[in-house]
């Protein structure tokens, strides 16, 4: 099954301000009680985005003018914590296509990936620009350029870091490695047939 | 030049690389558990595909068990649908469950070790980001996502880019009641919560040496706490003593040949490091967080920071951010604040030792009456070793209640929960917003038995204080 090739991310984006802003903020361990990540986006941020009544509280995800936005932005370290996919899935349910942080975790970035959904690297300076931008105008569009690692918006660019594997996974449509690693089966059993504690 | 285990341990599991320049990575040893697992095997059914090694895969149940009823079905239909579940994917692909009638079931962490299943010199995952802690033996062990559960079951490999290794010694002599919990809140309250991003953690020098293997689980836990994914000691004898007789440890001539291989994945003298990091043991003094990431922690005769202590505007947003949610007021002292509630257990800290160490200090003391204390032990095989010892009857005659085996208070994804905003003195490893089942819970992480002094005062305490743990004369 040949993979749609991410060579770029267009769309409205949304900033959601922090640094460490972790999985369990993401998405709180109460709504992991599933068997399937399917309804997951609706429960995005759910208790920063809540009052412990349910009420919804002033958050940039509950702003009618985000709505339909397609691109987060956030702090530092976006992602610490739990290894939980359900963080990244809900991100991606409520139907952002990529994410663009100070830093990540390393384990929700790679979750990321296979997902196919960019995750990319601003300094805080450009991410202040890039942030101040869309919230004065939420119509703003922003194009998270993978090719040219750039962040595209009001006619500039900002730079933009993420790293060659990752890169080009998603250019050539490898993000989700799966039928790579079931194509090296052969290499695995030789190698697998070498290391004893691995002997059924 | 020589390797260093990481390295060692890399190439040994190195299939080839991949056509995004990745890593075809042997996950020698698959942990699974009943939340980051079904969507797997869904995945694996829509696409028909087999598990490919179902004998390397080993499945536990704990995040969602109660440990206040033990009978099925619970009184929560939705973790006993995620249990049945987990029974029926083990059952239809025939792999090794050690389910709760088993005697064996427990947090994924302690099982794994208590089996003897894990080994050094070799690589484990599972869909939990403290799989870190089987680095203890000298294990490549990380958490990985739930597509890539899909990829182990399917292929025994992962996609990865290796790591860069920062060896950080601990030299010296930790003082009494100074434990590997506050060793790891120290490390990374120095070298921060992102500082380990893109680094395997290898922790060594005198006082890993002289650690038992729980003392050497309990570090390597938090190093995800730190950014760090993998974290690990080298193997040594007294690893090889803990392993010896697990049930999953090799037997006859296999054991021999096994010590030798395990040995030799030891890092060799020498061997280059990407960064290294020199902390002395006489710096250390039990630690307490304070805030809502675990690198926002002081020792416990100092005072919560003032957000004009961060050094840059973010910092001193997180600083406010964290006060504002811990109802905390910088530049107090945090000993004496009340607490509510106090959890012993967790993968960090929910092992036999854990629990002797506070048994032995909590005799004849009672938990204050405005306090919950709950101890969990973090398996069925340590609550049964601890019940023989009669370590229950002193929990209980002190005021805790003594509970079933599970992830409990510390994710709450199960009965044990905060309610509103109480604080927390747990032994736990994330003080997040929310971690403990409230979003508007307060968790302060410390030591099994800071969690102890805690309960019988009622507020953040000295242990050594509280307990009469004195300095040895002469220093």
């Amino acid at each position: 099954m040949a993979l749609e090739n991410i060579l770029s991310v267009t769309g409205r984006a949304v900033y959601v301000p922090g640094d460490d802003i972790d999985t369990d903020r993401i998405i709180p361990a109460r709504f992991m009680k599933c068997v399937t990540f399917d309804g997951l986006g609706e429960y995005l941020f759910y208790d920063t985005r809540h009052t412990p009544d349910g009420e919804p509280k002033d958050h940039p995800l509950n702003d009618p003018r985000h709505e339909g936005a397609s691109i987060l932005i956030s702090g530092n370290n976006f992602g610490c914590g739990s290894s939980r996919e359900h963080a990244p899935q809900a991100i991606y349910r409520a139907g952002f296509r990529a994410v663009i942080a100070e830093s990540f975790a390393e384990i929700f970035f790679g979750n990321s990936i296979q997902l196919g959904m960019p995750c990319v690297t601003a300094d805080a300076a450009d991410i202040r620009k890039l942030a101040t931008a869309v919230r004065e105008n939420p119509e703003t569009e922003v194009t998270v350029d993978v090719t040219d690692r750039v962040v595209r918006f009001n006619g500039g660019e900002i730079s933009c870091g993420l790293r060659d594997g990752a890169r080009q996974s998603l250019l050539e449509g490898h993000w989700d490695p799966i039928q790579d690693l079931l194509e090296g089966a052969p290499d695995v059993e030789a190698l697998a047939g070498r290391l004893e504690y691995m002997r059924a | 030049m020589g390797k260093s285990l990481f390295q060692k341990v890399w190439d040994a599991h190195s299939v080839k690389e991949l056509p995004n320049g990745q890593t075809q990575l042997l996950i020698g040893t698959h942990l699974i558990h009943e939340v980051t697992s079904p969507q797997a095997f869904g995945m694996l059914r829509e696409r028909g595909i087999p598990v490919r090694f179902p004998h390397r895969t080993f499945a536990t149940v704990d995040h969602i068990v109660p440990t206040n009823e033990v009978a099925e079905p619970y009184s929560d239909p939705l973790a006993q649908a995620m249990i049945e579940e987990l029974r029926k994917n083990c059952a239809d692909h025939g792999i090794t469950f050690f389910d709760t009638n088993t005697g064996h079931q427990g947090i994924v962490h302690i099982v794994g070790p208590e089996q003897g299943i894990t080994q050094p010199g070799t690589t484990i995952a599972c869909g939990d980001s403290h799989t870190s802690t089987h680095g203890a033996f000298g294990a490549i062990a990380f958490g990985i996502g739930t597509s890539q559960v899909r990829d182990v079951l399917a292929t025994q490999t992962i996609a990865l880019n290796p790591l860069k290794v920062r060896r950080i010694n601990v030299d010296g002599e930790l003082a009494p009641g100074v434990y590997a919990k506050d060793v790891i809140l120290h490390i990374i309250r120095l070298l921060g919560t992102k500082g380990g991003t893109g680094f395997a953690y290898e922790y060594g020098g005198s006082v890993f040496d002289g650690f038992s293997m729980e003392e050497r689980m309990t570090v390597c836990n938090m190093s995800i706490e730190g950014g760090a994914r993998v974290g690990y000691v080298n193997p040594d004898e007294t690893t090889v003593e803990y392993l010896k007789g697990r049930p999953y440890a090799p037997k006859g001539a296999g054991w021999d040949r096994a010590v030798e291989r395990w040995l030799s994945f030891a890092s060799d003298p020498g061997c280059e490091y990407d960064d290294v990091v020199n902390i002395r043991a006489e710096d250390i003094a039990p630690t307490v967080t304070w805030g809502i990431t675990p690198g926002q922690a002081v020792f416990i005769h100092e005072n919560i920071p003032t957000p004009d202590e961060g050094g840059t505007e973010s910092a001193r947003d997180s600083i406010s951010e964290a006060l504002e949610h811990m109802s905390f007021v910088g530049g107090e002292p945090i000993k004496g604040i009340p607490v509510d509630v106090a959890f012993l257990g967790s993968c960090t800290n929910g092992r036999l030792s854990d629990l002797k160490e506070v048994a032995r200090y909590l005799e004849g003391h009672k938990v204050n009456p405005r306090v919950k204390a709950i101890c969990v032990p973090g398996s069925q095989g340590v609550s049964k070793i601890a019940e023989e010892l009669g370590l229950d009857r002193i929990f209980k005659e002190a005021g805790f209640e003594w509970r079933a085996a599970g992830c409990s208070m510390c994710l709450a994804m199960n009965p044990d929960k905060l309610i509103g905003d109480q604080l927390c003195a747990s032994s736990s490893n994330r003080n997040f917003k929310g971690r403990q089942g409230s979003p508007t819970g307060r968790t302060i992480l410390m030591s099994p038995l800071m969690v102890a002094a805690a309960a019988v005062t009622g507020e953040i305490a000295d242990a050594r204080e509280v307990f009469g743990i004195l300095e040895p004369a002469g220093v």
